[in-house]
């Protein structure tokens, strides 16, 4: 019994963090159809963000939920206005541009804070289950996914702006023929995209530590997760978190970790091969 | 065989250039020097594999690194086990050829768009990277190799006389042997694309739907073009490893992928000479910026990718050509403007316009 609970969670957190790790980047490569490869840096930055400024002597939590998007939302509007809005509609020259900027950050950041693994200890402390224990950070995680994209979907079905958002991003001529301010539009959305990695990068800092280069593993589960989601942000990252985040966990259970992230990969290949616009391409298509 | 090639002046310029190079340079330079410019013949051909495939296949594969790292892997690893080289070397062809195909079967049979195609390839390199940095424990080994994980595997043999396994090749005679492989892949691509083979992949990376409404197999002809790509990059690593008689999973890592997808792009993607011109011109840039070990390595590519991107997206040596057209245009047309100005046109030469607007337009 313990150990089924445990196994429980243990998948909802890999769910958990395949979300946290793809909802930014969702938002980003979703709507807009930008590849942002500098997507993990942008996590890296939210986590420096977290740990340098509890240095300081910032509280934890406000490091976490507002520091976070604070500053790498900024930075994502800064880029917006700098790199990704000479490349709209160029898809594979964004590719190439958000490596650069990707390849540009981590050496940045190794000049600035130097090539050291940082970190900060976990909050919030455990729980005892039976006989094992389980860190209730793994929970306020699960927590953090569930209102991320609880939020997403709100702002994108219920607001205003989410109507805006979405209307440009589904036919920006005729938006801006209605008096909508396109540009304005795209670059609040990289902005809001980057805000929400930045928060997901400041809630793994304490799990992961940071390092410069910590953005190249999770990258691929990043990109995996929202490619086999498809086109529509929440449900999309949602079913293909929860597909590849308990397969992959169930084969570390089994075999170790490195063949879950191999098992993830196959699992999304596969996934592909039948499903080559995503999951929500040809199921919940009509969902947000 | 194709008469076009033969009629193209820079082809027989490259294999002269080659061939100068190849003679000379062990006899011009000293051995420290042969040993820095056979580096850049190695990653020559490792760029030529992606400007293959990227250049004449569309297909644009982020990475090529993986199956850079695996050539050297499986050139190590066979090398430690039978001591003579020359199987080794084309195992180190034939293995990442093979895996390309079958990557490329997932990849072109599903009928992924280019974005994705680039995604998926990014990831594969990452979980090659992350397997092989796994393989610390003494319990990874084939045959003789230890894999050694992060560690990399060291001494492996010297590129041998084949059949001969204690004569190993002397730096100036690897750096030799390394320049009429890079003239036979940069030869054989040359070729390939001058044959039916080449134009049809041409035609669909031009308009991939024409091309199957024609009757072409695409799917097929891109796994073709993507194995044989992979293959490439696979010998180049079995060049790396077998020059710096080391491999570790740094052969594997993005850099690797991302200096490739820079050198096509800065010399120009639809060129094999021009990548290989921005091998030789980076690779040198890279070396002197950091002897002075001011800045970070990665700054550098990272600027220098996206001002590629944002400045220059043709590459190097198309938009060159560009220009000098433009220029050439420029004057010819202020000739041909003066002479207008003396001679007054003749108004029944003079094209006629109907009101259908049909007056000559430049057509695509």
């Amino acid at each position: 019994m313990d150990f089924a609970v445990i196994v429980l969670l243990e998948m909802l957190r890999a769910v958990a963090w395949l979300v946290l790790l793809g909802a930014g980047l969702a938002i980003v490569f979703g709507m807009m159809r930008v590849i942002n490869i500098a997507h993990g840096e942008f996590l890296m930055l939210g986590g420096y963000t977290v740990i340098m400024s509890t240095k300081v002597g910032v509280p934890l939590w406000v490091a976490i939920l507002i520091l976070a998007p604070l500053v790498v939302g900024i930075f994502g509007v800064i880029v917006e206005r700098l790199i990704i809005r000479f490349l709209y509609g160029r898809i594979l020259d964004s590719l190439l541009a958000t490596w650069g900027l990707s390849l540009l950050m981590i050496g940045g950041v190794t000049m600035i804070f130097g090539n050291t693994n940082e970190g900060v200890s976990t909050p919030l402390g455990s729980v005892p289950v039976g006989q094992y224990t389980i860190s209730l950070y793994t929970i306020a995680l699960i927590v953090a996914a569930v209102a991320i994209l609880a939020g997403i979907y709100a702002a994108l079905k219920f607001t205003r702006a989410g109507l805006i958002a979405r209307s440009v991003m589904q036919n920006p001529g005729m938006a801006q023929a209605l008096g909508v301010n396109a540009t304005f539009v795209y670059m609040a959305t990289f902005g809001i995209g980057a805000a929400v990695t930045g928060l997901a990068g400041g809630l793994l800092a304490p799990v992961t530590g940071v390092v410069p280069a910590m953005g190249v593993n999770f990258i691929g589960q990043a990109f995996i997760t929202v490619i086999t989601g498809g086109a529509s942000v929440v449900a999309g990252t949602f079913s293909a978190a929860t597909a590849l985040g308990s397969v992959s966990q169930a084969v570390t259970f089994a075999a170790g970790p490195v063949y879950g992230d191999a098992a993830l990969l196959f699992v999304a290949l596969i996934l592909l091969r039948i499903l080559p616009q995503g999951i929500t391409g040809r199921i919940f298509t009509r969902s947000v | 065989m194709e008469k076009s090639l033969y009629k193209d002046p820079g082809f027989w310029a490259m294999i002269a250039l080659g061939l100068v190079a190849t003679f000379g340079l062990p006899v011009w330079y000293g051995l420290f020097e042969i040993m820095q410019i056979t580096q850049y013949v190695v990653l020559g051909v490792f760029a030529l594999s992606l400007a293959y495939i990227w250049g004449f296949g569309g297909i644009l594969s982020f990475g090529q690194s993986a199956f850079f790292g695996l050539g050297g892997y499986v050139f190590a690893v066979a090398a430690i086990n039978m001591g003579d080289t020359t199987v080794p070397l084309i195992l180190s062809f034939a293995i990442p050829a093979l895996f390309g195909a079958g990557l490329g079967y997932f990849m072109f049979y599903g009928r992924l768009s280019d974005v994705y195609l680039g995604v998926v390839t990014l990831v594969v390199t990452l979980i090659f990277w992350k397997l092989i940095n796994h393989t610390a424990g003494p319990e990874y080994a084939i045959g003789a190799a230890r894999l050694g994980g992060f560690n990399g595997i060291p001494s492996i043999p010297i590129l041998n006389v084949p059949g001969d396994a204690d004569a190993d090749l002397m730096p100036g005679a690897m750096f030799q042997v390394f320049m009429v492989i890079l003239m036979v892949v940069y030869v054989g691509l040359r070729l390939i694309n001058a044959s039916d083979f080449g134009r049809v992949s041409v035609s669909i990376r031009e308009n991939e739907t024409r091309a199957s409404l024609l009757g072409y197999d695409v799917r097929r002809h891109k796994v073709v073009v993507f194995a044989l790509g992979s293959g490439i990059a696979g010998l180049a690593g079995a060049m790396w490893a077998t020059y710096q008689t080391f491999i570790d999973p740094n052969a594997f890592s993005l850099e690797m992928s991302a200096k490739a997808l820079i050198w096509v792009m800065a010399g120009g993607v639809g060129t094999l000479a021009g990548p290989l011109v921005a091998v030789i011109a980076l690779q040198w840039l890279s070396l002197k910026l950091g002897e002075i070990n001011l800045i970070n390595n990665f700054v550098i590519l990272g600027t220098i990718l996206i001002l590629l991107v944002l400045v220059l997206p043709k590459g190097l040596l198309p938009s060159l050509q560009m220009w000098i057209e433009r220029l050439v245009t420029m004057m010819r047309r202020q000739r041909d403007g003066e002479q207008v100005m003396r001679v007054r046109p003749d108004p029944a030469l003079a094209p006629r316009r109907d009101d259908r607007g049909a007056s000559p337009t430049p057509a695509e």
